[in-house]
């Protein structure tokens, strides 16, 4: 592994115990992605994306194959300390925001700190906030907020801990074109402040098109890997 | 440590109105543990109050001869209040009818009785007895037969007597002793005067004891045995009178540790149905706080931390609603009680509920929560979590399972106070819940299988709903099945229960009993009762006897040998023995075959020994007794042991020969009556002792009318307690489905937002309510009838009753209350516009 990779698959394979028996949704996937490099995962829907990411991520575990992230080798750690790796490196996007409903704006921000025991970390919190333009809305809870501006907090949170990485996962399919561009517009500009390596999954050309490199996926195994001409 | 708190707090803060739901679940549950073991608390003490006039005392101290000073002093010393009473047969005069006639005179001294009342007609008379002088306190029988009133003069030895009253009704007479001979109560001080003091044969001299708050009868039984060992005392305590009465007292006690048993269940389900619908709303925030980096213990101690702040405040309030119930409900009914009890809220109870109800609610709680231990944060991906194929089963699972078990039977045992019991009713549970479990799986997996695709869209639609993910098929069925298990079988053993001490009661049991019935006298007689209205239901011969030696040593012999250990009034008595063919309704032969013929020249008679004095006497099966039948020896050896109900107001007997041996030698009879009223009776008595001098009436209507009082106590206490915990069971069960309705709302929604009408969502509902609440209902009702039968035969010893109407209503009711329930709980859901609760839930 070269010594600045920050995400390194290789052989990855997922299979899931069905009711029809065993089916294979991940087939053998490697790839490698440098630190502070982007990189789009697209497909057909049902090819694997979602699966790959999450596993990427440290969200499940894989049948076969192994992940390293951010120098930590993902499948030969358990739960709970893959739980540590999300919490210290890694931020993560979803398509339906899934913010706690319970939680305000803010405190849905801080949890990944708070979660850390950190303290007097608010002035962070609404720092962000201000960052994707919702800091008057700090205290209004997640119903209260369109699609658009739940995206927002949402990203927000995923910064908050300063990952080294960040994944997304449709982050525009769930808004409307405007809402998208200036989601897409935040994603960048964040990542490119910070330094965060990306990972994002995506229907949307226009978004793949400002990553370093494409990943096609189909029926589970890489089909192409290739870098774009006009990466941001 | 603090972001837990932090977050359960932010958490709950939200959904604090649908917290309030579920705590509310946990409130009635534990306000059902905590009433119920109050009501049951001051049932008891009903019963044991009414138990304590029985005896009228704590404890009897009896004794052949006077009791010395040692005993008196040692009876003194206790710190409690003792009274006397010197009791002898003697020959009582009645001047003015110029008669004589034997009466049992009852010499008494002291404040007796301690407990229940002396009650006499007129009522003053035993205040004026014990002001002391010589008055006399008379059974009515003898008021009736001699014309006597109050004021009339009797005579004792050689001193004369005032009547100052008739008995009706005096704690610590046992109806046996009623039987031998009037009664006649006067002072101990006016005795002396008399000069029957010291010579009558066969007295018996007693002290009645009450001991202060917290001794132990027993206790003090246990130490004059060791102090005294040389003074033949015997003892009688409310225990035991408790004990004589039947099984009907003990099976109340059995029958309230049921209920506060079924109450902790009820409890537990309420908790656990709560939590379990509350932890599965969280599965997604949990998801997420996963994603976010949340270990697994984080997120686990941040619903635990929720989950104990619900229990505590739900053992709070239930408490305080227990107390509520328990000082609102009395107040309520108290018009409809057919007796009075006292009604106060016992604190032990209170306590014992409210802890058990925590420690209930912490397990209980623990089970679903350990589940968000392994919610993964895929989930947060997607929605819908797969069953998780191959998962190694959680260790800690099986932990807390195992812990709840064992909580359940060790409270099971505590309340039942023995351990056999104890653990069948836990394992009765147990059972049950298997049945339920492997019941609510075959359901799900039929449902997957068998629907006809033909079926209705909505109707396919419930049955999905029965397997899915996210059902609530196990949970349902367990909650509904085990609270109709549990609350049905405590309606069959009621009913079982009342049967049985409807059976005890006086309604068709003599209350008026004559004897001495010279043998040419009880043809005549009959014919006079019946001519007086009230016709004779029982007679029996009786031929006295004495025992002339047993297993071939003369009674003689026995005597002389202290060591024998036989006691001496077994071998003193006069018997009063009977011969028939038959055993009476009363009997039942514990040991041996009853003859009811035998052939005076074929060997030794075979007889009955009732089991009490078989104990005494130390018989057997086979053993030889010879009788002494006023001159003539009868050989006869024990072919059968009885036990009798003495409760009973028939004429038993000891001994019981068979036909064919006694019929010759004289012998005179005893008959029963049944009079409808204490006209009736005084009529009847009338009509024969005018005829018949020498009869002597006993007239049982009071014995009887108090043991009916203690019977109707029970019957009230376990309709009462049935008819309490079956309505909080209902509520618990109610509270069960209800706390589920937001689990389908999501899907609710959806369907309704592509097109669905009110009526399908709904008709989908019913269906899924339905299945579940017939399943529930019919083997919840079907392991009820098992649990009855079970506990009649191995706890209550007694035939169990079960109706099949009862049952039937019951699996009907329950079955209409979940479809109900269900169908009011979805309203909230389908009444709801659709784009709200979409957001909220998203
Ligand atoms: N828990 C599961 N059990 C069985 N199959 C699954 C499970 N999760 C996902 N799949 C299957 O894996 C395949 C890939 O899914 P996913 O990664 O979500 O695709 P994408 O995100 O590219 O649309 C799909 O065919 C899906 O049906
Ligand atoms: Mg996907």
């Amino acid at each position: 592994m070269s010594i600045q990779a920050m995400l390194r698959v290789e052989r990855l394979t997922k299979t899931y115990g069905t009711a029809a028996g065993p089916l294979t949704v991940l087939h053998e996937a490697s790839f490698e992605l440098e630190a502070g490099a982007s990189m789009a995962i697209v497909g057909p829907s049902g090819s694997g994306k979602t699966t790959l990411l999450g596993l990427c991520a440290g969200l499940d575990r894989a049948t076969g194959g192994s992940i390293d992230l951010a120098g930590e080798r993902l499948d030969s750690l358990d739960e709970d300390e893959r739980a540590r790796v999300r919490n210290e490196s890694v931020g993560f996007v979803f398509q339906n925001f899934q913010l706690i409903p319970t939680l305000t704006a803010l405190e849905n921000v801080l949890v990944p700190l708070e979660l850390r025991g950190e303290r007097g970390c608010e002035p962070q919190g609404r720092e962000l906030l201000e960052r994707v333009g919702l800091a008057a809305r700090a205290d209004h809870y997640p119903v209260q907020l369109s699609g658009g501006e739940q995206q927002r907090i949402a990203l927000a949170r995923a910064f908050i801990n300063r990952p080294k990485i960040l994944f997304c996962d449709e982050p525009t399919g769930n808004l409307d074109g405007d809402t998208a561009g200036s989601m897409v517009e935040l994603i960048f500009g964040l990542n490119r402040e910070r330094g965060t390596t990306l990972v994002l999954v995506t229907h949307n050309f226009e978004l793949a098109g400002r990553c370093q490199r494409i990943l096609r996926l189909r029926n589970g195994a890489v089909a192409s890997d290739e870098r774009t001409p006009g990466a941001a | 440590m603090n972001f837990i708190l932090k977050m359960a707090w932010r958490d709950s803060r939200a959904s604090r109105r649908r917290l309030f739901l579920y705590s509310l679940s946990v409130v009635l549950g534990i306000a059902a543990l905590v009433s119920i073991g109050s009501f049951s608390a001051n049932v008891r003490q009903a019963i044991q109050a009414e138990a304590k006039g029985l005896l009228g005392a704590d404890l009897f101290v009896t004794a052949p001869a006077p009791l010395g000073a040692p005993v008196t002093d040692y009876l003194g010393s206790l710190g409690g209040e003792v009274s006397r009473e010197q009791m002898f047969s003697s020959m009582m005069t009645f001047p003015e009818a110029n008669r004589l006639r034997l009466v049992q005179v009852h010499a008494v001294e002291g404040g007796f009785p301690f407990y229940g009342a002396f009650e006499t007609d007129p009522a003053g008379a035993p205040g004026r007895l014990r002001a002391g002088g010589n008055v006399v306190i008379l059974e009515p029988t003898l008021l009736a037969q001699f014309g006597l009133r109050v004021g009339d003069r009797v005579k004792l030895g050689t001193t004369l007597f005032t009547v100052i009253g008739a008995v009706r009704k005096v704690p610590g007479e046992s109806p046996g002793v009623a039987m031998m001979a009037p009664r006649a109560y006067i002072p101990m001080a006016s005795l002396a005067a008399t000069g029957l003091a010291g010579r009558e044969a066969l007295a018996r001299y007693r002290a009645m004891v009450r001991l202060p708050a917290g001794r132990d009868p027993d206790g003090v039984i246990r130490e004059m045995k060791e102090r005294f060992p040389a003074i033949r005392l015997s003892f009688e305590t409310v225990e035991e009178r408790k004990r004589n009465l039947g099984r009907a007292l003990a099976n109340l006690d059995g029958f309230l540790s049921l209920v506060g048993f079924v109450a902790l269940v009820l409890g537990g389900i309420g908790v656990s149905s709560a939590l379990h619908a509350y932890v599965r709303e969280k599965i997604a925030t949990v998801a997420v706080l996963r994603c976010l980096g949340a270990s697994a213990r984080q997120s686990f101690a941040v619903y635990m931390a929720q989950g104990l702040a619900l229990g505590l405040a739900g053992a709070c309030a239930g408490g305080a609603l227990g107390v509520a119930v328990q000082k609102g409900l009395p107040a309520l009914v108290r018009g409809m009680l057919p007796i009075s009890v006292d009604f106060f809220v016992s604190w032990p109870a209170l306590l014992r509920g409210t802890g058990a109800g925590v420690v209930i609610c912490l397990l209980f709680s623990l089970l679903p929560l350990l589940s968000v231990r392994r919610i993964p944060p895929l989930a947060a991906l997607r929605s819908a979590v797969a069953e998780r194929v191959g998962m190694a089963p959680d260790p800690w699972r099986l932990a807390i399972i195992a812990s709840i078990a064992a909580a359940i039977a060790g409270f099971a045992v505590w309340q039942t106070g023995k351990i056999s019991v104890g653990l069948g009713f836990a394992g009765m549970l147990g059972l049950g819940f298997g049945v339920l479990l492997g019941l609510a799986h075959a359901v799900a997996w039929a449902a997957r299988r068998f629907v006809p695709r033909g079926l209705p869209y909505v109707v396919r639609q419930g049955f999905a709903n029965l397997h899915r993910p996210n059902n609530r098929t196990v949970l349902l069925l367990l909650s509904l099945g085990l609270g109709t298990f549990l609350v049905l079988t405590l309606f069959l053993v009621r009913t079982t229960l009342l049967r049985e001490i409807q059976g005890s009661g006086a309604a068709g049991r003599p209350n008026l009993i004559f004897f001495d019935i010279q043998d040419d006298q009880i043809d005549p007689m009959e014919r006079v009762a019946s001519a007086a209205g009230s016709p004779v239901v029982e007679r029996a011969p009786i031929v006295t006897m004495r025992i002339g030696s047993v297993r071939g040593v003369t009674v003689e012999k026995l005597l002389a040998n202290k060591g024998a250990g036989l006691p001496d009034w077994t071998l003193r008595r006069e018997y009063r023995s009977t011969f028939r063919g038959r055993l009476s309704s009363t009997e039942k032969v514990v040991e041996g075959a009853f003859v009811g013929r035998a052939d005076p020249g074929a060997g030794p008679v075979p007889v009955s020994v009732e089991e009490g004095l078989a104990r005494e006497m130390h018989l057997h099966i086979g053993d030889e007794i010879d009788w002494d039948v006023q001159g003539l020896p009868v050989r006869s050896r024990v072919g059968s042991i009885r036990a009798v109900e003495w409760r009973r107001m028939e004429p038993n007997f000891f001994v019981v020969f068979p036909e064919g041996v006694l019929e010759g030698a004289p012998k005179t009879y005893v008959a029963a009556l049944i009079t409808a009223s204490p006209a009736d009776s005084a009529r009847v008595q009338r009509a024969v002792v005018d005829q018949f001098p020498n009869v002597t009436a006993i007239d049982l209507g009071l014995v009887v009318e108090t043991l009916d009082g203690i019977f109707s106590k029970v019957a009230f206490a376990v309709q009462f307690m049935a008819l309490f915990t079956v309505a909080t069971g209902l509520v618990v069960l109610a509270g069960a489905v209800l706390t589920g309705r937001h689990q389908r709302i999501r899907e609710t929604v959806l369907l309704r937002t592509l097109g669905a009408t009110r009526r399908q969502v709904a008709l989908i509902q019913l269906v899924e309510y339905a299945v579940l609440g017939m399943q529930a209902a019919v083997v919840g009702g079907l392991l009820a009838v098992a649990g009855n039968a079970l506990l009649a035969r191995f706890v209550f010893h007694i035939p169990a009753t079960a109706s099949i109407g009862q049952v039937a209503a019951a699996v009907a009711g329950v079955a209409v209350l979940t479809v109900a329930t269900g169908f009011i709980a979805g309203r909230g859901v389908v009444d709801h516009p659709p784009l709200e609760i979409l957001r909220q839930e998203t």
